[in-house]
C-alpha cells in the first residue's frame, strides 16, 4: 500500500508539475484560435486537435489543470480555516455558543450542498469577467464547505479540552487565549490537515460538475469542467476518442488524491 | 431497558421541533441571500424597449415591496403558511403547480437510484467482508473507486451516450459511498471478538452474519440511509438536466440559469425538508437498536 501511495503522489506531482509549467509546455495559449481548423484531429502541432472554436486542447487541457489543481487547494484551505475558527471556538468555549455554531453547522450540512451551491452562484453577477468567475466558484466552494470539518474540529477540539494536559495548563494558570494557541491548536492540526486533503478532490469534482452544467468559471479561462462539457456532443465521441483525454486525466488525479490521503482519512 | 412511549414521544417532538427550526433558521438565511444578492429588484424585462415608462415603473413598483428584509421574509413565511410559495419569475408559474408536475418525476428517479445503490453497494459490501477474498474486495473496491472519481454529470453524461436510463445514473453515484462506509462498517463489526469466537466455533457464515454482525453495524447503516437520501437528491441535478428527466433538478438548473432566486430557494429548502425528514426518521429507527438504548 505504501508504494502505491508513493506512486500516486508521484503521479500528482507530475501533473501538478506540467500544469504549473503549462506556459512553457503549452504549444499555444489556450485562448488562441486556430480559425481555419476548427474540430481538428490530433496531429504534431494539437497533440489533442482543436475544438470546436479552433482552440488547442492539449494547451486548454494543461491550463485547466492549472485552475482546478491551484484553486481547489485554496478552496480547501478556506473551508479549513473556516472549520478551524468556528469548530475550534465552538469546542474550545462550549455552552451557548458551542450550541450556536452547531446549530448553524447542522444547518448547513442538512442543505443539500449542490442546491445550496447553485443557488448561491445564481445570486452572483453574470457579467464578471473569467478570472473573477474562477475566483467565485472555488470561493463559493471554500464557503459553503466548512460544515463537516467543523463538526470533526469541534469534537476534537471538545475532546482535547478535557484532556488531562489541558487541565493541568489550566489548573497552572494558563489563560483562554494561550490555552487555546499553545495546547489545544497545534494538536487540532493533524485533524485539519486530514480534512484539507480530503477537500481537496471533493472540490474537483463539484466545480467539474457545475462547469458541465454552465454554472461554474467563464469561458475562455479553461477549466475541468469547461474541457468535459464537450463529452456533451456525445454524436461524434466514438469517432474522437481523444475528446475523453480530459475525463481520464480527472479520474487518474481525484483517484491519485483519493490514494494519497487514505492516511489521512483515518484521523477525519 | 425498552425505551417508553413518553420518551418515544419527546424524541419525536424533538426531531420535528429542530426540523422547523432548521427550516426557519433556512428559509430567512435564503430569503436574506436573495434579497441581498447584486441585481435583486431588476428584472432583465425593463431592458425590453418596446415597454413604456409607466410599464418600467410598474414592474420597478413589483419589485418594491420586496426591498425591506423583514417584510419580505413576513410575507413569505405568511404566504407560505396559507401554501402559496409564490410565481417562478423565470417560468412565469406558480411554483406549487411546478412541485406537483416534477417532484414525482425526481421522487422515481431518487427511489429507483437508491434501491439501486443500496441493492449494489450493500451486497458487494457483505461479499467483501464475508466472503474474506482478496480478489472480491479489490474488485468492488476498484469499481467503487473508478465510480467516486467520476463528476456525476460526466456519469450521467456516459448514460445518455449508452442510451441508458438516466435515472439508473443517480444508481451509480451514490452506491461508491454506500459501499465504502458499508464495507467499513461490517469489518468493523466483523472483527469484534464476539464475531470471530462465533466464528471459531464454527457457526455458518450467514449466521453470523445476520446474528452477530448486522446489529452491531445496524443502527449506523440506517444513519447512512438518511444520508443517500440527501446524497441522491444532490445527485439528481445533473442526473435530470443531462438526462432531460423533468424533476426539481431540472427545475433548479433552470431556475440557477435564469437566476430566479424565488424558486431555487423553495427548492432548496424542500429538499432540505425531506432531508432532515429522512434523517430524522433513520435516527429514530436506529435509536432503540442502539445497545444500551434498546
Amino acid at each position: 500500500m505504501r508504494r502505491i501511495r508513493i506512486a500516486a503522489i508521484l503521479i500528482l506531482a507530475v501533473i501538478a508539475a506540467t500544469c504549473l509549467l503549462a506556459n512553457f509546455v503549452a504549444p499555444d495559449s489556450y485562448a488562441h484560435q486556430f480559425r481555419d481548423i476548427p474540430d481538428a484531429a490530433p496531429s504534431l502541432h494539437h497533440l489533442l486537435g482543436t475544438d470546436d472554436l479552433g482552440r488547442d486542447r492539449f494547451s486548454r487541457l494543461l491550463y485547466g489543470t492549472r485552475v482546478s489543481l491551484l484553486l481547489a487547494p485554496a478552496a480547501a484551505l478556506l473551508s479549513s480555516l473556516l472549520a478551524a475558527i468556528l469548530g475550534g471556538a465552538a469546542g474550545f468555549a462550549g455552552g451557548w455558543l458551542e450550541r450556536c455554531l452547531m446549530a448553524t453547522t447542522d444547518l448547513f450540512l442538512a442543505m443539500p450542498w449542490l442546491f445550496l451551491l447553485i443557488t448561491v452562484r445564481a445570486l452572483l453577477p453574470l457579467d464578471v469577467s473569467p478570472l473573477i468567475s474562477v475566483a467565485i466558484t472555488f470561493a463559493l466552494l471554500g464557503c459553503l464547505g466548512w460544515a463537516a470539518a467543523a463538526r470533526v474540529v469541534c469534537a476534537d477540539a471538545r475532546t482535547l479540552c478535557g484532556s488531562d494536559f489541558v487541565l493541568l495548563a489550566r489548573a497552572s494558570g494558563g489563560s483562554g487565549f494561550r490555552l487555546l494557541w499553545r495546547h489545544v491548536v497545534p494538536n487540532l492540526t493533524p485533524v485539519l490537515f486530514a480534512q484539507f486533503w480530503i477537500s481537496i478532490p471533493i472540490f474537483i469534482l463539484t466545480e467539474a460538475n457545475l462547469g458541465i452544467l454552465g454554472l461554474g468559471v467563464a469561458e475562455p479561462l479553461p477549466s475541468w469542467g469547461g474541457l468535459l462539457r464537450e463529452l456533451e456532443s456525445f454524436s461524434s465521441l466514438s469517432a474522437q476518442p481523444w475528446r475523453f483525454v480530459p475525463l481520464v486525466l480527472l479520474i487518474v488525479t481525484v483517484s491519485c488524491f483519493h490514494i494519497a490521503v487514505r492516511k489521512q482519512e483515518a484521523w477525519a | 431497558m425498552k425505551a417508553s412511549p413518553g420518551s418515544r414521544i419527546h424524541n419525536l417532538t424533538g426531531h420535528v421541533a429542530r426540523m422547523l427550526i432548521v427550516l426557519v433558521l433556512g428559509g430567512f438565511l435564503g430569503a436574506t441571500l436573495v434579497r441581498l444578492a447584486p441585481g435583486f429588484g431588476v428584472d432583465t424585462e425593463e431592458l425590453d424597449t418596446r415597454l413604456s415608462e409607466r410599464s418600467v415603473v410598474a414592474l420597478r413598483q413589483s419589485h418594491a415591496m420586496e426591498e425591506s428584509l423583514p417584510r419580505f421574509y413576513f410575507d413569505y413565511l405568511s404566504k407560505l403558511l396559507h401554501g402559496d410559495l409564490g410565481v417562478s419569475e423565470s417560468l412565469h408559474r406558480p411554483v406549487r403547480e411546478l412541485l406537483a408536475e416534477r417532484f414525482p418525476e425526481t421522487l422515481k428517479s431518487v427511489g429507483l437510484g437508491l434501491a439501486l445503490a443500496w441493492l449494489a453497494g450493500l451486497s458487494l459490501a457483505m461479499t467483501s467482508v464475508m466472503s474474506r477474498l482478496w480478489i472480491a474486495d479489490l474488485l468492488a473496491s476498484l469499481l467503487a473507486s473508478i465510480l467516486l472519481c467520476v463528476p456525476a454529470a460526466v456519469l450521467a453524461l456516459l448514460f445518455v451516450i449508452a442510451e441508458a436510463p438516466g435515472r439508473l445514473a443517480i444508481g451509480l453515484i451514490v452506491f461508491p459511498k454506500v459501499f465504502y462506509y458499508a464495507r467499513n462498517l461490517l469489518a468493523q463489526s466483523a472483527g469484534l471478538p464476539h464475531v470471530v469466537t462465533a466464528r471459531a466455533k464454527g457457526v455458518s457464515g450467514l449466521r453470523v452474519f445476520f446474528w452477530h454482525v448486522v446489529p452491531v453495524a445496524g443502527p449506523q447503516l440506517l444513519a447512512l440511509a438518511g444520508v443517500s437520501v440527501s446524497l441522491a437528491f444532490a445527485a439528481a441535478i445533473p442526473v435530470e438536466v443531462l438526462c432531460d428527466i423533468p424533476g426539481i433538478g431540472q427545475l433548479a438548473w433552470q431556475a440557477a440559469l435564469g437566476r430566479d432566486l424565488g424558486l431555487l430557494v423553495n427548492l432548496t429548502m424542500i429538499v432540505t425538508l425531506i432531508t432532515l425528514a429522512a434523517n430524522s426518521g433513520a435516527e429514530l429507527v436506529a435509536q432503540p437498536l442502539r445497545p444500551g438504548e434498546a
